[in-house]
């Protein structure tokens, strides 16, 4: 039960978010103090994310592999490759890599 | 200045750039899908999750905040908080949509990550049909692979020996990366963000240790004098 409110809580809020820029903002400029702050948000929560997702709670889901897969990811992308072509750079990477450690 | 594209022909141009997008998508929510039920989530939660949040971010951020028994509520913040990026986004994107408030909030609903950078044309404005046609294509992608990676709940040792589960994290390094590229300022709190969750994970749940390095590293830069951090921007 507990995680039908949280899927529904979670969309209704992220409906509010979505929404609420372009409804309350209209054709106004942003003050330029928020900007800032606002500009720190996207890459402060994707680094924790990943780290998040990468280690898991008390670092238990840490794996080297995961990381290698990562880098050959980062790799790709730095050499102007897709983004979906260096996702799976970093797939096949960890794979591989996977396969012949057994 | 060129005659500009027909409506029509802008909008075709977005489904031409959503439809490599929804590829991704498609694996990823396959992903999603399949980590769903490992975690023993039933199947119509699975699949109603990604019709009615549609946002990959935030349904993985719930998926870990509520592994292992985690609580509710701050599982809900940390996957708002992650959807948080989209309220910055909506902004920008305003002046470039049309209508009345609510037709505007409806509008904004069509912003995903993938979306917003296809339909940005420079200096700051979109083209929203453009943002329309980008987002058409993956939607039903993303539904579509969520309910075939929950239904065939492929098992955990073939997510993990194909090396799937890399894909979600390394597409937000990705993203990361475009964001670090795009504002500089942001590498210092991403990792003082990316240092604090690593150390609270070992005593807090996920969604807490996401919650917390967030919020900190912005009380904490907020807190320096705003020249150093504006600089750039």
């Amino acid at each position: 039960m507990s995680l039908w409110i949280a899927i529904a809580a979670v969309a209704a809020g992220s409906f509010l978010i979505k929404g609420i820029g372009p409804a309350a903002l209209g054709e106004r400029e942003l003050p330029k103090w928020s900007t800032g702050i606002l500009a720190l948000l996207a890459p402060t929560l994707l680094a924790a994310l990943v780290v998040v997702e990468v280690l898991g709670r008390r670092w238990a889901d840490f794996d080297a592999t995961v990381l290698a897969g990562l880098a050959a990811a980062v790799a790709a992308y730095l050499l102007r490759a897709p983004m979906l072509l260096a996702v799976v750079a970093g797939v096949v990477t960890t794979a591989l890599l996977r396969l012949a450690l057994g | 200045m060129q005659a500009e594209p027909s409506p029509r022909r802008r909008f075709l141009d977005g489904v031409r750039v959503g439809t490599g997008l929804a590829a991704a998508s498609f694996v990823l929510a396959l992903t999603f899908g399949a980590a769903a039920q490992e975690q023993g989530w039933s199947v119509p939660a699975t699949i109603v999750a990604s019709v009615v949040i549609f946002s990959g971010s935030a349904q993985f951020a719930l998926l870990a905040a509520l592994a292992g028994g985690g609580a509710t509520l701050p599982a809900i913040a940390a996957a708002l908080l992650i959807n948080g990026r989209f309220l910055p986004m909506g902004l920008a994107l305003g002046p470039s949509l049309t209508g009345g408030r609510m037709r505007r909030a409806l509008q904004g609903q069509a912003v995903v990550d993938a979306s917003f950078v296809a339909a940005h044309t420079g200096h700051g404005r979109f083209d929203r049909y453009r943002l329309f046609g980008a987002t058409v294509p993956q939607w039903p992608a993303w539904v579509a692979g969520t309910a075939i990676g929950a239904f065939a709940a492929p098992p955990g040792d073939l997510v993990h020996d194909l090396g799937l589960d890399v894909a979600f994290p390394a597409f937000f390094v990705l993203l990361l990366i475009g964001e670090l590229r795009s504002a500089r300022s942001g590498y210092l709190s991403a990792a003082v963000g990316a240092g604090v969750a690593a150390l609270l994970l070992w005593w807090a749940p996920a969604g807490v240790a996401l919650l917390a390095a967030t919020v900190g590293a912005l009380l904490g830069l907020r807190a320096r004098p705003l020249s150093e951090t504006s600089d750039q921007s």
